[in-house]
């Protein structure tokens, strides 16, 4: 090497880092005020609504009054109506967790905190829609009327299971209500949503499909590949990125990388991308309705990327304690989504603490009473978990030699 | 009847197939306005429209996503992986998503869909073009797993494939697509319409997934094999004076059994071949079932020929493909136990 050259720079790579405790609860980036952000037409250019990938749709202001051009058309009773889900989702979580705790269910997930994303987009759709959620939206079923007995008995694996104890707890399947079976795998809905979406324009139906995932799944290539599908085909699908801001305890710098958000994901294949207060119940139910709509007018996808908080810890098998500041939820900036709504009745005169705590009474007997059933027919835990000969059924359409020759040894066993 | 090669059979079943059942869907690499790289959905496009056959992004996991997702609609589609060794993106999809769909719902949700891909070697492809995978199906539980050797098993199996309620692999030995290879590179190709199995009835047929083929009935020894291996073994034992009964499984899950133990218990020698690699491959189910229920029928051990446990090679081929050398060898060997 001569004298003249340069010293070389040894390369260094950026590793994001767990906050540790130590990290302030202000990673949320571009808040924008409630209102502020303009609602662009249906047909609007990409590149347009690519100027609004580092802003933040809201709707509800700190006083509780709905501001600007994203107020959606919703009656006083559709809002209660959403109060009490949200209410009811939040109490069926922590009956759950209460089940975990006293060792009746052998594993739980919460969604606590992010209860109007799926309560909200699910009231903004129609049936004959198919979701195809993560394990963090049971507010799509609560939502849907879905029998709570039927959710909690599959959370307790016992014999009354819909699934036959096949899934882990918080893995339900509701074709009926729109619902698609969870996987366990990350990402794979999402590019089959894409496909469930495609099948319904292929035959001409009116169905539109809605894929969820975790900010942090999108990292995994069968994202990438639904969004090329997505815009390749123009597919009637809503794109939801939840971004809770943690994946188990990796935060979403990981899967975000160097992109200001995780709506930026959108621009580059063309797909219209909103990023949106998921704590605000109207403005998650006004967004959704606006992708849905697009959807539904052959307009083509539309990715949102919904703020919010996991509130909770990832699941019980989680200690969030090692990784995350306790004051994280206290301080969150969007606050929590069923005290802005509750707030936002109040604000219009419509409701009061005597009207919530009843409510919350009515909701909390509602959960208890499901309970009492679901337990009554035991659980996991108890060894009421059917017949073990069932593992053999659904494997395929019928049951093939070396299964029903596997079943019969199973049988024989002393 | 007509005289088809497998290639003509393959798109001829899809025809039959889409005429009959609407839900039908074609798409994968290619496959649409071109009509694959092997011609195989040639037409197709042409025939039903855009909205039956098209092409897709180069992405495998996007293909049998998107797949499934149809399926889950109500769809009956059927794909094309380019190569079997371009699965690999795809086998998450796969694995844990078509494979256990109606198992993890329980009946709620099923994926009915083909995944059709060219598959195996002695195509100078190297080590991207010529892998046999199929064992790396057979291992899931929930999946269907189909090799077809000759023109009239192809299409009566394709097009029960497609009619099958359950997620079926389709593997296509690409070798054989224009005429049955007996594993003499250096002889020319004898072309289908010069074969019995290349007469291919016109219209709808089945044959049902789960049937094994007695190809050559025999005395001396049963070749149990599969695709390509199914043309080696005959010219093997042919050159090597053996009266050899082959049977073409056509199907590896769910395997037809009476077929395979009748031979055995019959001619009381086993040889099991495939050109996929040794180790962990399909073949040692084959030697443990033979064991498990013709043990007493058994004058020898069974012996297997495969592709050698290396990475399929360009330059050396010939080396690696278990040939009628090998073959034959291994056939000697079996009768002088
Ligand atoms: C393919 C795959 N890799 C890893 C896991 C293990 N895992 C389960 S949940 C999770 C974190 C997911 O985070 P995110 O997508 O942000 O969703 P969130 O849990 O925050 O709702 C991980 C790593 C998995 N289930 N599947």
């Amino acid at each position: 090497m001569s004298d003249r050259e340069p010293t070389p720079t040894p390369l260094r790579l950026r590793i994001p880092q767990p906050a540790r405790g130590k990290h302030p609860p202000d990673r949320v980036r571009y808040i924008s005020a409630a209102g502020e952000m303009a609602k662009p037409a249906l047909d609007e250019k990409v590149e347009r609504i690519a100027l609004m990938r580092k802003q933040l749709v809201r709707v509800l202001d700190e006083d509780g009054s709905a501001v600007g051009d994203w107020v959606p058309e919703m009656s006083v009773d559709e809002k209660k109506q959403g109060l009490r889900t949200m209410l009811l989702v939040r109490s069926y979580d922590a009956r759950m967790l209460q089940a975990h705790r006293q060792g009746k269910i052998s594993f739980y997930m919460r969604s606590l905190g992010e209860e109007a994303i799926a309560c909200a987009q699910q009231a903004a759709l129609r049936p004959g829609d198919m979701h195809f959620p993560t394990y963090r939206q049971p507010g799509l079923l609560i939502s849907s009327e879905y029998p709570l007995v039927t959710m909690m008995n599959q959370v307790l694996s016992n014999a009354e299971d819909p699934l036959h104890g096949r899934q882990l707890p918080v893995m339900y399947s509701s074709k009926a209500h729109g619902f698609f079976s969870i996987s366990g795998n990350l990402a794979t809905q999402y590019i089959q949503a894409v496909g469930w979406a495609m099948a319904s324009a292929l035959r001409g139906g009116t169905e539109i499909a809605s894929a969820w995932i975790g900010e942090g799944a999108t990292a995994e290539s069968d994202f990438h590949a639904a969004l090329v599908f997505a815009s390749t085909y123009q597919a009637p699908v809503i794109l939801n990125i939840v971004n809770n801001h943690w994946a188990i305890s990796t935060p979403e710098d990981f899967a975000r990388g160097a992109s200001a958000t995780f709506a930026d994901r959108g621009y580059g294949f063309s797909i219209p991308a909103l990023r949106v207060d998921g704590n605000d119940y109207l403005a998650v139910y006004a967004a959704s309705q606006w992708a849905a709509e697009r959807a539904r007018t052959n307009l083509g996808p539309t990715l949102i990327e919904w703020i919010t908080l996991r509130v909770g810890a990832h699941s019980t098998s989680d200690d969030p304690s090692v990784y995350r500041p306790p004051e994280e939820a206290a301080q969150f900036p969007l606050g929590d989504p069923v005290d802005r709504l509750r707030q936002h009745l109040v604000h219009l005169g419509e409701w009061d603490d005597a009207q919530h705590e009843a409510l919350q009474e009515e909701v909390d007997a509602q959960v208890d009473e499901a309970f009492a059933e679901a337990s009554s027919h035991g659980s996991v835990k108890s060894g009421d978990v059917g017949s073990a000969k069932t593992m053999f059924d659904d494997v395929y359409a019928e049951l093939p030699r070396h299964l029903r020759e596997q079943r019969d040894r199973l049988e024989e066993l002393p | 009847m007509t005289s088809m090669t497998m290639i003509e059979a393959i798109r001829d079943a899809h025809m039959v197939a889409m005429e009959r059942d609407d839900t039908v869907v074609v798409f994968g690499e290619d496959v649409g306005y071109f009509g694959g790289v092997f011609r195989c959905t040639q037409g197709l496009q042409e025939r039903f429209g855009d909205h039956r056959c098209f092409d897709t992004p180069i992405s495998e996991a996007g293909i049998v996503g998107a797949a499934v997702g149809m399926a889950a609609y109500g769809l009956r589609p059927c794909v094309e992986i380019q190569f079997a060794d371009y699965m690999y993106p795809a086998y998450d999809q796969i694995v844990s998503e078509a494979a256990r769909l109606r198992h993890r719902s329980a009946g709620d949700f099923t994926a009915p869909l083909v995944i059709r891909m060219p598959t195996g070697g002695g195509i100078f492809g190297g080590q991207t073009h010529s892998q046999s995978p199929e064992a790396l199906f057979t291992h899931v539980a929930g999946l269907k797993t189909v090799v077809v050797s000759n023109p009239y098993d192809a299409k009566g199996l394709l097009i029960a494939a497609i009619e099958d309620d359950d997620p079926v692999i389709f593997l296509e030995p690409k070798r054989v697509y224009n005429g049955p290879f007996d594993g003499h590179p250096d002889r020319p190709i004898v072309p289908w319409s010069k074969h019995p199995l290349g007469e291919v009835p016109e219209g709808h047929y089945r044959i049902e997934v789960g049937t094994a083929r007695l190809h050559r009935e025999g005395s001396d020894l049963t070749v149990l094999t599969y695709g390509t291996m199914v043309h080696v073994a005959e010219a093997a034992a042919e050159e090597h004076g053996l009266d050899a009964e082959i049977i073409d499984l056509r199907t590896l899950v769910p395997l037809d059994v009476d077929t395979i133990v009748a031979s055995v218990t019959k001619t009381g020698r086993c040889l099991v071949m495939h050109e996929a690699t040794l180790t962990s491959g399909f073949g040692a189910e084959l030697a443990a079932t033979v064991q498990e229920r013709c043990m007493f029928h058994l004058e020898a051990p069974i012996i297997r020929v495969c592709g050698w446990d290396t990475p399929y090679p360009h330059a050396h081929e010939w080396s690696y493909f278990p040939g009628p050398a090998r073959v034959g060898y291994a056939m000697r060997e079996l009768m002088d136990a």
